[in-house]
């Protein structure tokens, strides 16, 4: 028998608090129990304790090249993530994990790749995004499709100045309400796909954002000829267990906290109730 | 697998040398119905009962149960709970030890739950061959008529004496330490066979799938977008009680709690329903199953389809106890599932 709780989180550190916008905030975290590092690839999650009051599943967002501690970042919207947005650098929370699956870095190796993160879908792709940067060499082009509401909703916008300034990176950005400064793309994200050119055959996609994205973001990849083989999305469920118990994230036959939350689009094609 | 044999007149005084050593909860009579309850002496427990109303998974998955204490402040301390208490269960129907078969293949599958875990090994199964069902059941179709595992040991009516079959060194040795070691003969052992044979025509002959049970994946399979389910569901309240009585739906909820003190809490778990409308709601407001057919058709699909290929195993063993708790008369599975495949078969035939 397993010699230990499967649902007792570890205890871990919040070592940096950052706020990017009015609800999102980048925790820093360091494991407590001198764990080397969190030992996860981009795409996996972990559930975060706030003691007392519940537990969330959360993307990790920083990519395990980037060193031993992870970071996090945590949209406000309910019980748990309204508590942890008031934790201050110092608290500690709790963390299993990681989780789940994970995005496409070996088979993407030699690949073009088109990322399209729709909102809050960036959080999960930074940590692949960061991850194929920090070995550029291995990988094809990188484009990058970011697509927020208004300006003010944009994350990470000092990585996101980076990008725009390198010349290995083709970062395409939408607004759907553009204010006055606003100079680049407008409209909804699928607006991005014609200002590209790419290879479809050679292009690994992978799309992350609120479920109504994904619909239309299909139907635009599969137009420019992106084969289902080579489409990737990363999907949200409720979860209160992440370890395949409790039934909450069951789509189907499927259990989003161990076959995801990242899918290859073919084999998930035709299942009710997943797109 | 040993068999032994008691004279029936004896099974109320082995109860009262068993409970003197562990608790023992057992079939009870009341108001005409039969349940799972604390025996105080041997001879409350009923051994000729047709269906209890709840099945005995709230003593190995209780329907609240704590994973761990913690305290909070500084100095966090998390501490996980496992239940040391043994308890005995006297009378356990086949296809209720086949529904436990099932909580333990998934508690035990990758991740092991260790809460489970030990309180089912800490818990004595004694099953019971039945002498009638109820008349919603229809375990025969779905191949709980017998078991073979999952037991610590089973007993069979044969009149005057019942036959213990032993599934288990845990079963053995509690039969030793209470004298019950008398083997059972050759022609006693046949005569048990016989019986089981014979078990299966117990269900109503009208409570039957009328198609071979391997075919129910694939029936499923093809009866995804079928106007039944939105039909039926029309009717469902979203009240849950088919998930709450059946013997194999184990999905939960996690919870904290913290006390008046506000120093330390513990986080526990407790039974949840995939028929509850916010089951798969999320903070933004998305109800990835939010249609009351989407949830309807879920359980059936789970029953049927999705666990049996997770698993291996169908995830209903044919108690009739939802049939029965169903209100709106619209959650009994073989009426579903055959009501699916006369729709079907056309379709099955030629496809
Ligand atoms: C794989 C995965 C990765 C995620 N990554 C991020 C991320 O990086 N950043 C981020 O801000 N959010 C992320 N989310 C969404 C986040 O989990 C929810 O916003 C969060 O659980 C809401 O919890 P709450 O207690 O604040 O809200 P409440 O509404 O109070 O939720 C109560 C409980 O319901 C469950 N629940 C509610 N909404 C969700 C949900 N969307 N997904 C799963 N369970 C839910 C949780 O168990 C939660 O404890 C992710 C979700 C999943 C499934
Ligand atoms: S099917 Fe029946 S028991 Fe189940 S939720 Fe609907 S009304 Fe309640
Ligand atoms: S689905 Fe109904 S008949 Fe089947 S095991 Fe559950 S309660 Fe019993
Ligand atoms: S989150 Fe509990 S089964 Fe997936």
């Amino acid at each position: 028998m397993a010699n230990n709780s499967i649902y007792k989180p570890e205890l871990a550190e919040l070592v940096r608090i950052e706020q990017l916008t009015e609800y999102e905030k980048l925790f820093e975290i360091a494991l407590a129990n001198g764990r080397e590092s969190l030992g996860h690839l981009p795409g996996q999650f972990v559930e975060v304790s706030v003691l007392g009051v519940g537990e969330a599943p959360i993307s990790v967002s920083s990519s395990p090249t980037r060193g031993k501690n992870f970071e996090l970042v945590v949209r406000k919207v309910g019980n748990v993530t309204k508590v942890l947005h008031e934790l201050r650098t110092g608290d500690q929370v709790g963390i299993r994990g990681p989780f789940g699956t994970h995005f496409p870095l070996e088979e993407a190796e030699g690949k073009d790749l088109l990322f399209v993160a729709g909102g809050i879908g960036l959080i999960p792709l930074r940590s692949f995004i960061q991850y194929v940067l920090d070995n550029r060499h291995k990988y094809g082009r990188v484009i990058i499709f970011y697509g927020c509401k208004t300006l003010p909703e944009q994350l990470f916008l000092d990585e996101l100045k980076k990008w725009r300034r390198r010349e290995d990176v083709e970062l395409v950005e939408t607004l759907d309400n553009p204010c006055r400064q606003w100079k680049g793309n407008v409209g909804v994200i699928t607006t991005c796909f014609p200002k590209v050119k790419i290879d479809p055959e050679n292009t690994i996609c992978t799309v992350v954002g609120p479920p109504v994205m994904y619909k239309f973001c299909l139907i635009e990849a599969r137009a420019q000829g992106i084969p289902d083989d080579n489409i990737y999305l990363s999907l949200e469920r409720r979860m209160k267990c992440g370890v395949g118990k409790c039934g909450h994230c069951q789509i189907n036959h499927i259990y989003v906290c161990q076959d995801g939350p990242v899918f290859k689009y073919s084999d998930i094609r035709g299942l009710e109730e997943a797109i | 697998m040993e068999v032994r044999v008691l004279i029936k007149s004896q099974l109320s005084s082995l109860i009262d040398r068993i409970i003197e050593h562990v608790p023992v909860v057992g079939v009870k009579q009341k108001e005409g119905k039969y349940v799972y309850a604390k025996l105080d002496q041997g001879k409350e427990f009923c051994p000729d009962f047709d269906v209890t109303v709840q099945s005995p998974k709230e003593f190995i998955f209780p329907p609240r149960e704590t994973l761990f204490d913690f305290t909070l402040g500084k100095d966090m301390q998390l501490n996980p709970h496992y239940s040391k208490d043994t308890l005995v269960i006297w009378g356990v129907h086949p296809y209720d030890i086949k529904a436990i078969n099932i909580l333990d293949a998934i508690f035990r599958d990758t991740h092991q739950d260790k809460h489970y875990l030990m309180r089912r090994e800490n818990t004595f199964i004694v099953g019971i061959d039945p002498l009638r069902a109820s008349e919603k059941s229809f375990w025969s179709s779905m191949e709980a008529d017998k078991v073979d595992k999952g037991f610590d040991f089973i007993l069979t009516d044969l009149g005057d004496e019942y036959i213990i079959t032993i599934g288990t060194q845990k079963g053995r040795d509690m039969l030793d330490k209470h004298g019950v070691s008398n083997l059972a003969s050759e022609t006693q052992i046949k005569a048990r066979d016989r019986v089981r044979e014979k078990q299966k025509d117990l269900c109503l002959s009208n409570r039957k799938l009328n198609f071979p049970l391997k075919m129910l994946p694939y029936l499923l399979m093809k009866g995804e977008i079928n106007k039944l389910w939105k039909e039926k569901a029309e009717k469902c309240f979203s009240c849950g009680s088919c998930n709450l009585v059946c013997p194999t739906c184990y999905c939960f909820d996690v919870q904290d709690e913290v006390d008046i003190t506000l120093t330390r809490g513990e986080r526990y778990r407790v039974w949840d329903g995939c028929l509850l409308e916010n089951f798969a709601l999320v903070a933004t407001g998305e109800n990835f199953r939010g249609e009351k057919y989407q949830r309807y058709r879920h359980r059936f699909y789970r029953k049927g389809l999705y666990l049996k290929k997770k698993y291996g195993q169908f995830a209903c063993v044919g108690c009739g106890r939802c049939a029965t708790a169903c209100l709106p008369d619209i959650a009994d599975p073989v009426d579903i599932f055959n009501t699916l495949f006369n729709s079907l078969k056309g379709v099955l035939i030629h496809g």
